[in-house]
């Protein structure tokens, strides 16, 4: 793990000594986030999510553990039991808003940590195991959202835990009785409410534990830089801590202000009105949207309204290939590191690609952002289906050619040359 | 045991030990033993006793006028009940031939017998949400029938899916009039 010049643990005191014979625990977190974790001189501010998103995982889960304790998992009473929270628990508003909110922003760091990814190609090897545990953590942070929001048993709750278990029912054959099996009833109701409940408790530990995989797997070939110019010897790096522990406490200042003003300013911003109204299990809400941050792939699973036919004969109906979108457009994400074919890393040295990302990617997810919220009507329906469209060539037809074609720009020798202008080393050898 | 007559080492034949019986034979009984393990593990999730239980519903259909529609619950899922108009059905029967996602004519709908009364299912075929038209004044779609707002499938006024992502008609629930005012749905 980790570079030769890396600084070893080395304990002072009798019982640091000791702790270090019977449990190294502290020389594993000192080599994994401390002065022993060379990491490169030249991350940028983009290099702050991931331990941002740490930050949120385990805000989520303290708040999270805090609320079980006041809540009921029972139709009857989960909703008067969720403003029992806001109203007469000490506190409670707080602990609800931050975990509510707090999602929010988990998934906005989220997702500027995986578009970091997208655009300085972290995902090539050597770290494509980094990248594909990253996506199994998304997958598993979107089902634990979709769950937790079923908990307050407001009408939204209900009405997504319907949609989203029914997206089951489109599989062929075995659909109908696996939704009925998923929802334990015909309809979502107390079996489902208490199996979301101990699944929402779960799975942020099994998050947690992706996670540790994903920080070993990272410590094997180390961070990648803004240059994608592997690191070559010592004075490419820095060491984690101070430099970057530092850095990072800085960006999580920065998130934190804008987390306090959405807490306690704009609680409910991001939220649903309709959540405010118990589950009516005879009533849909006029407009039922799912949280802001599936919008994209909501926008994706309406996008397709007509059966896939050949000759008059249907081959794969409109529900389930709405369906297939959807999952498709986020496992689509698990074959990056083998569609994008260019040895070079980042978009700074990829002018076509880079190109594409700014002008293409980025505009595309912003309006299946906004298309996902919008009403099923025209012309938000045929927009939706343009940008589903491009948003699937970007990935499977875009990428794959361009990094084949483009021709990238001169490489710095290396992070030290990137940073100061010149490195002897790398005058001192003939170019390559 | 001994080492074999032809020889070969302790306790083989043909490359055989004794001891990989013992191994197979653990192994399976153990495996067998963790596979049944997940019988009452994914059995737990299906639905329980008491909500198979709750399988049939009557509903009084007396007192519903032509052009008067009542929401019912039917296995925790809200029933549309309607009666139509002559105009209506009428409308209805205009399109019994055009070419539909899922063909079905009005009177297949109806079941023999039953000259205007339309029993369904209230949940869109697509996703699960209630379409809106059953009560006056909601949005009944391109087609004159149910509209559902989740996802902008538009059924007609036999409750035919037209327009949109949904797959299916809206369903209609075995039933049977128990008496002259009461169907028996279930």
């Amino acid at each position: 793990m980790s570079f030769a010049w890396a600084k070893q643990y080395e304990p002072k005191t009798p019982f640091t000594k000791w702790m270090d014979e019977k449990l190294p625990l502290p020389r594993l977190v000192y080599s994994a986030i401390g002065a022993g974790y060379p990491v490169p001189r030249n991350l940028n501010y983009m290099w702050n999510f991931g331990v941002l998103a740490g930050f949120f995982l385990v805000l989520q889960i303290v708040t999270g553990v805090v609320l079980a304790m006041h809540y009921a998992a029972n139709t009857e009473v989960a909703f008067a039991q969720t403003e029992h929270i806001m109203r007469n628990v000490n506190y409670g508003w707080l602990m609800r808003y931050a975990h509510a909110n707090g999602a929010s922003f988990f998934f906005i760091v989220i997702y500027l940590h995986i578009f970091r990814g997208f655009y300085y190609s972290s995902y090539k090897a050597p770290r494509e195991m980094i990248w594909l545990l990253g996506v199994v953590i998304f997958l598993l942070m979107m089902a634990t959202a979709f769950m937790g929001y079923v908990l307050p048993w407001g009408q939204m709750s209900f009405w997504g835990a319907k949609v989203i278990t029914s997206l089951f029912g489109a599989i062929p054959l075995v659909g109908e009785p696996l939704q009925t099996w998923l929802v334990g009833g015909f309809a979502p109701g107390n079996s489902a409410l208490n199996r979301f409940f101990s699944l929402h408790f779960l799975l942020p530990f099994v998050i947690a534990g992706v996670v540790i995989l994903h920080i070993w797997a990272l410590h094997i070939p180390g961070s990648s830089n803004p240059t994608g110019v592997e690191v070559k010897k010592e004075s490419d790096t820095i060491p984690f801590h101070p430099y970057y522990t530092a850095k990072d406490g800085f960006g999580l200042g920065v998130f934190l202000i804008l987390f306090a003003i959405m807490l306690f300013f704009l609680p409910n911003t991001l939220g649903h009105p309709d959540n405010y109204l118990e589950a009516n299990p005879l009533s849909t809400p006029a407009h039922i949207v799912p949280e802001w941050y599936f919008y994209p792939f909501y926008a994706i699973l309406r996008a397709f309204t007509g059966d896939l036919a050949l000759f008059g004969v249907t081959i794969i109906p409109a529900k389930l290939l709405g369906v297939i979108a959807m999952f498709a457009s986020i496992l689509v994400w698990f074959f990056l590191p083998w569609l994008d074919k260019s040895p070079v890393r980042s978009g700074h040295y990829r002018p076509l690609f880079k190109k594409f990302f700014w002008f293409g990617l980025i505009p595309c997810m912003l309006a299946l952002f906004y298309l996902g919220g919008a009403k099923p009507e025209e012309p938000f329906i045929s927009l939706s289906q343009i940008a589903t469209a491009y948003y699937f060539l970007h990935f499977l037809v875009i990428l794959p050619i361009v990094s084949q074609i483009e021709i990238p720009k001169p490489l710095p020798f290396s992070i030290t040359e990137a940073v100061l202008g010149k490195d002897d080393d790398g005058a001192a050898q003939p170019a390559e | 045991m001994a080492s074999t007559v032809d020889g070969t080492a302790e306790g083989t034949e043909d490359g055989v030990r004794r001891r990989d019986w013992i191994h197979i034979a653990a192994l399976s009984t153990a495996g067998v033993g963790g596979a049944s393990v997940i019988i009452p593990l994914v059995s737990q999730m299906a639905p329980t006793a008491d909500t198979l239980a709750a399988s049939t519903t009557d509903v009084d259909v007396s007192a519903i006028e032509p052009g008067q529609s009542i929401k019912a619950v039917f296995r925790d899922q809200p029933l549309f009940v309607s009666r139509l108009t002559e105009e209506s059905i009428a409308e209805a029967q205009a399109d019994d031939g055009v070419q539909m996602r899922d063909p079905e004519t009005l009177a297949e709908r109806l079941g023999e017998g039953n000259a205007d009364l339309l029993i369904q299912i209230g949940v869109c075929t697509h996703l699960g949400c209630v379409p809106l038209g059953a009560i006056e004044g909601e949005d009944k779609g391109e087609y004159d029938g149910y509209f559902c707002p989740c996802h902008g499938s538009h059924y007609d006024v036999a409750g035919r899916i037209r327009k949109g992502p949904a797959p299916l008609n809206l369903v209609i629930p075995e039933f049977e009039f128990a008496n002259e005012s009461v169907v028996r749905v279930g």
